[in-house]
């Protein structure tokens, strides 16, 4: 007998983990199947819920929201119920890394360009930056980190309206390292308080030279590099020399806190025994009937059977490669399932960039128990269900949704698979 | 886009015929072109690199690949020399949301630069040469085992190493085994089941034929007792340390024996089975990325490492929960090249289940010897800093035997703790045979 087990799950992201540890709980055994590293490393870190409905928002209550939403979005087929099932999963998961889970209320989290971000969860390191706390802020930038400039972020917060006044300085890293480190050389530095090129600790030399441009602000934002295994010990020392509070501003890829946030869910599909097959891709199945035997995962040139009771697609959106198009069409490449799009490809997107896109809402189309369905209607598989990003009806750029609507897919879809596995 | 929208292609039918353009002169030349316009930058390659991790002063896998490649579309620009530190520990292929092909350019560009620019009779190139043909120096060795192993770790020997041939002194030679794998093989007169639908051709590799015999015997023996006729045929290195030092010339005339020997077994029903992780690395993936051999495609997709063959094709699962041993805790640890062919978990699922074993996964850092880099002298420190991390987590583990796939990686667990290693199937075959 081959490779078997009750539930398999396809990708490697928020939604396929959050997935796996749905199914799990129903005490099925569960295996995940994943091509690459986990895109988590390339995310915030920041647990989005929703934020904007058809461009209006921030919203403060994205609960009361979900009912704004077009009937076909995802979150009105798995309900308010599905999207705190999404959240309760990942809150045992990430354990007390996280903050936010206090309130229904979004917080406002300043992001990496300055703008002011509606989310449901956030790394704590974040916490002390909200932009709801009425105290002012000193962002600091390095003069090496050119793509976080800290004056513009300090502008942009402020045009956003914030209720205090902010600031930005852009200081020397007390290391010179070459022109093109990496956020988590940085992070190395601080984490392991490296000596500075004068000899002090790094720590401190960085510290005294942050604390002779405060000027009475009350916090300190970084961008995300405040150490990596000793963040919480790098920040506590920061913030106690400096005598303010300080906080991490969420950075794009190489994203430190998403790094964390994959590292601390892949230790909880391991805890929850989840067994992980990764570095090969998922490329067809093997069905009988309506019913897939075995998923085939590609080891270089062999397919490789994967043998489940039940399955569960969550290998993302179109920037994930969960969804695929070319100029003729647009397809789900693993079970070839149903994807709606305009025929004519102009349509496809708008001519305004910011725009409602139709591409950013392409997806497989879910039944109410999440089975991707035909061109009719039907289900197409009996047993298999999507998370996440391949699934349709959402336009989580724009509305700030995407985190929320892989925890609220996969909550339903690995529940479901696993009660009738 | 204004050419799609006004297409020179008059219906839609003949644009998705759609030819690119070339538009650099280098058609015979591999196309590494689709590769480097792939990458967008993410830099996941640079943060999963274990040598960019220790060492400033490497660039990391992005510039390696994609930007070198670019760099080199200029007639008149050298390869960087900093591609010689690179480990060939593959991790950036695994990482890339993008597929770019990082560690195939690497490969390309290490094999120009030692071709092109490296002195050949400079220090470094012999010792590299005579590090990747490590196959021939065993078959001497192995001759007289007895006064290889007293000589090669005689630390006058050891001292001239160093000093004469840049082979740290720091590590002490694998021993050498009485008898070979091949040489036991012949004694015991071959294959001792024979079947008609289950057959398998053993790559044993260098390792285990002249250092670990009982790694090769306990393969034999596992596939023996699930009635697999097993064929031992001629076979040369794999090519892992010559891609590793550009030695793309020596890998050639390797893989040419190995294409032609296995692709011959495969037409007759053979699958091949490696025990070395490198060694189905590189039938599997850089054989055909690099070679082009009659076969070379069908000996790639029917390599398998022995355990992931075993888990496909048999009940493997059952078997073990059925069976049981002595009291023993593992330290285990997942060689990088067995990352990439996704059997980087498949030793502790596997064995959690066998009863009397507490195994524990030491965690994702790379052991830091990658092959022949560890045993250099001006990479033995980086190659210990890459290992800090597993060998902290092998001593905090509760088991003090350390276990993994990859002969290299066992000698570097061994160095830096002292424990004693296990390969996988050692332990299959004291569950089930």
């Amino acid at each position: 007998m081959p490779i078997r087990e009750d539930v398999l799950v396809v990708g490697g992201g928020l939604a396929a983990a959050t997935a796996a540890l749905a199914a799990r709980e129903t005490g099925r055994s569960v295996r995940l199947v994943a091509h690459k590293k986990s895109t988590l490393r390339q995310a915030s870190g920041l647990i989005d819920v929703l934020g904007y409905v058809d461009g209006d928002g921030p919203r403060a209550d994205p609960y009361g929201a979900i009912t704004d939403l077009p009937d076909d979005h995802p979150y009105r087929i798995v309900g308010e119920e599905g999207v705190r099932d999404g959240l309760r999963l990942f809150d045992d998961a990430v354990g007390d890394m996280y903050a936010g889970g206090h309130t229904d209320a979004n917080a406002l989290v300043p992001t990496y360009g300055g703008t002011v971000k509606p989310t449901a969860r956030y790394p704590n390191s974040v916490a002390p930056g909200l932009a709801s706390v009425e105290e002012d802020a000193l962002f600091v930038g390095f003069e090496s980190t050119t793509d976080f400039s800290a004056p513009v972020v300090a502008d942009h917060v402020v045009a956003a309206g914030v209720p205090f006044e902010a600031r930005g300085v852009t200081v020397p890293f007390p290391i010179r390292f070459r022109d093109d480190a990496r956020a988590t050389r940085f992070a190395k530095a601080l984490d392991e308080d490296e000596a500075a090129d004068d000899g002090r600790g790094v720590r401190r030399a960085l510290a005294e030279s942050v604390g002779e441009h405060l000027d009475g602000e009350e916090r300190v934002g970084f961008p995300a590099m405040l150490g990596d295994d000793h963040d919480e010990e790098v920040r506590e020392e920061l913030a106690d020399r400096l005598g303010v509070s300080v906080f991490e501003v969420p950075t794009g890829p190489p994203s430190l806190l998403g790094l964390k946030l994959e590292d601390r869910l892949f230790e909880a599909l391991d805890e929850a025994g989840i067994r992980l097959s990764t570095g090969n891709p998922a490329v067809g199945y093997e069905a009988d009937g309506d019913r897939i035997e075995a998923v085939y995962v590609d080891r270089k040139g062999k397919d490789v059977p994967y043998h489940a009771e039940q399955f569960v697609l969550a290998t993302g959106g179109l920037v994930g490669k969960g969804i695929g198009s070319d100029r003729e069409r647009v397809t789900e490449p693993v079970f070839d399932c149903h994807v709606p799009h305009p025929e004519d490809r102009y349509d496809w997107s708008e001519s305004a960039a910011f725009g409602g896109h139709a591409f950013a809402r392409f997806g497989v189309v879910p039944d109410e128990e999440l089975r991707p369905t035909t061109a009719s209607g039907e289900p197409e598989f009996a047993n298999l269900r999507a998370a996440g990003g391949v699934v349709g009806g959402a336009d989580v750029a724009r509305e700030k949704s995407a985190s929320g609507v892989s925890l609220a897919t996969a909550a339903v879809a690995g529940g479901r698979a696993g009660e009738e596995a | 886009m204004s050419d799609a929208e006004n297409p020179s292609n008059p219906t839609p039918d003949e644009q998705t015929d759609f030819e690119p353009v070339q538009v650099f002169d280098d058609e015979t030349e591999m196309d590494l072109r689709p590769g480097a316009d792939n990458c967008y930058k993410c830099t996941t390659c640079d943060t999963t690199c274990p040598v960019a991790e220790v060492d400033d002063d490497f660039p990391g896998p992005k510039f390696q690949g994609p930007e070198q490649w670019r760099l080199k579309r200029k007639d008149d620009e050298d390869i960087d020399d900093s591609i010689t530190s690179c480990s060939n520990c593959m991790r950036c292929d695994n990482a890339c949301p993008s597929s770019v092909p990082l560690s195939q350019m690497h490969n390309t560009a290490r094999g120009e630069y030692v071709d092109k620019q490296m002195d050949k009779l400079s220090r470094e190139y012999l010792r590299n040469r005579l590090l990747s043909n490590y196959r021939i120096m065993a078959e001497i060795g192995s001759k007289v085992p007895r006064l290889t192993n007293f000589a090669l770790n005689n630390s006058l020997v050891q001292k001239v190493n160093e000093k004469v041939l840049g082979i740290t002194s720091e590590r002490d030679f694998p021993e050498f085994a009485e008898q070979t794998f091949r040489e036991w093989w012949h004694e015991r007169g071959g294959a001792q089941v024979s079947s008609e639908e289950k057959k398998i051709a053993y790559f044993h590799g260098c390792y285990s034929n002249y250092n670990t015999p009982e790694v090769a015997k306990a393969l034999v023996r596992v596939f023996e007792e699930f009635g697999y006729e097993i064929a031992v045929p001629r076979q040369r290195c794999s090519g892992t340390p010559m891609f590793a030092n550009g030695m793309l010339d020596d890998a050639e005339r390797a893989a040419e024996v190995n294409v032609s020997e296995f692709s011959d077994l495969i037409d007759e029903g053979y699958d091949v089975i490696a025990s070395c992780t490198s060694c189905s690395m590189s039938l599997r993936q850089e054989y055909p990325e690099l070679f082009e051999f009659h076969g070379t495609a069908e000996v790639s997709a029917h390599t398998y490492e022995a355990m992931e063959y075993l888990r496909i094709h048999e009940d493997l699962e059952s078997e073990i929960e059925d069976a049981s041993v002595e009291e023993q805790s593992f330290a285990y640890h997942a060689p990088c090249h067995a990352r990439n062919q996704g059997l980087e978990r498949q030793a502790v699922e596997l064995f959690r289940e066998l009863d009397g074993v507490n195994i524990e996964d030491v965690g994702d850092s790379c052991s830091g010897i990658s092959g022949t880099y560890g045993w250099k002298d001006e990479k033995y420190d980086t190659s210990m800093k890459i290992g800090e991390e597993m060998f902290d987590h092998m001593e905090h583990a509760e088991g003090n035997v350390g276990m993994t796939e990859c002969p290299t990686c066992s000698m570097q667990m061994e160095h830096g703790t002292g424990y004693d290693i296990k390969h996988p199937l050692q332990l299959l075959e004291e569950a089930l045979v």
